[in-house]
């Protein structure tokens, strides 16, 4: 499975995201955000960071960058495309995904572990997830997801919510939403579900000596739902 | 030429910082405050000599990249 991962001026969980991938098997690349041409992938991932010192809206200048009008049609041809963190930011400034990400309720940068609920298992990303409810960090300023009425009715309608924020048991309260999202949301899908934009960092949850392994349970399952 | 725009969250869009900005008014004294709402400043300066065309150029770049029209509005302000 070939994977390619976008390194935008900014980025800094490009090569995280690198080690995940091999790790489990994909051959991955590094693509630089000023190339125009994807590498032949069967993944393609947007990384965390601070794409362009998050300068305007978060993800917005990154989102017009040269490399992502291939994205773009990469992904509105079925490609599967994951956005991390400020690669969701991207997604949504794209408009793949709904919505947007506004600064954290109570301004703060959190960064912690955290635990989210998959809210459906229909799509190539969770298609086989054992699991219920994963264990993920998160890090960010911005992630206060944040939609139209009409917007979530559709995303409701078309269960295009990847992922909630939930306690360990999986209970989707207020008192567990981190950053003040709507409806808890963690992660969402288009509404084909080929792209997934998500705040919580899989690729930091795969070395049990440093974090923990539900991270390595996602990217196990992933490459085996697109073999 | 120089054109403004203004940049301001809808009203049904929580703004956080000017929540903040208003308690810290509300501390230092400025008691009669209703609500702060924080926005963003633009000064374009074109090389468009026609008043409607910078106008009409101005607007697409809002539309495309200054604002998030999910989350804000946008207003162009008439250049002198």
């Amino acid at each position: 499975m070939k994977s390619s991962v976008i390194t935008f001026p900014g980025s800094n969980c490009d090569r995280d995201m690198d080690v995940a991938l091999k790790k489990f098997g994909f051959k991955n690349k590094m693509v630089w955000h000023a190339d125009t041409e994807l590498p032949k992938s069967d993944l393609v991932v947007l990384p965390g960071g601070f794409s362009y010192g998050d300068y305007l809206r978060c993800g917005s200048m990154a989102s017009k960058s040269k490399i992502m009008q291939s994205v773009i049609n990469f992904a509105n041809s079925g490609g599967m495309v994951m956005g991390i963190c400020n690669g969701f930011q991207i997604l949504v400034e794209t408009g793949l995904v709904p919505g947007v990400l506004l600064r954290n309720k109570y301004l703060e940068f959190i960064c912690k572990n955290v635990f989210v609920k998959i809210n459906d298992k229909k799509n190539k990303y969770f298609k086989n997830v054992d699991n219920e409810v994963l264990e993920f960090h998160i890090a960010h300023n911005e992630g206060n997801y944040f939609c139209t009425n009409d917007q979530l009715k559709e995303i409701e309608d078309n269960n295009q919510i990847a992922i909630n924020y939930c306690d360990e048991n999986g209970k989707i309260e207020d008192q567990f939403n981190p950053n003040g999202s709507l409806k808890n949301i963690a992660g969402i899908f288009n509404k084909e579900k080929n792209v997934l934009g998500m705040m919580p960092h899989p690729e930091r949850m795969i070395d049990t000596s440093l974090s923990g392994e539900d991270g390595s349970l996602f990217f196990k399952n992933l490459i085996n739902n697109l073999k | 030429m120089k054109i403004s725009v203004i940049i301001t969250l809808k009203k049904d869009v929580l703004d956080p910082q000017g929540k903040v900005i208003h308690q810290t008014l509300d501390g230092m004294g400025f008691q009669d405050i209703n609500e702060v709402r924080q926005g963003k400043y633009f000064e374009i300066d074109t090389k468009e000599t026609d008043n409607d065309k910078a106008k009409a150029k101005v607007e697409e770049m809002c539309k495309k990249l200054l604002a998030n029209l999910v989350i804000e509005n946008y207003k162009i302000i008439d250049p002198k």
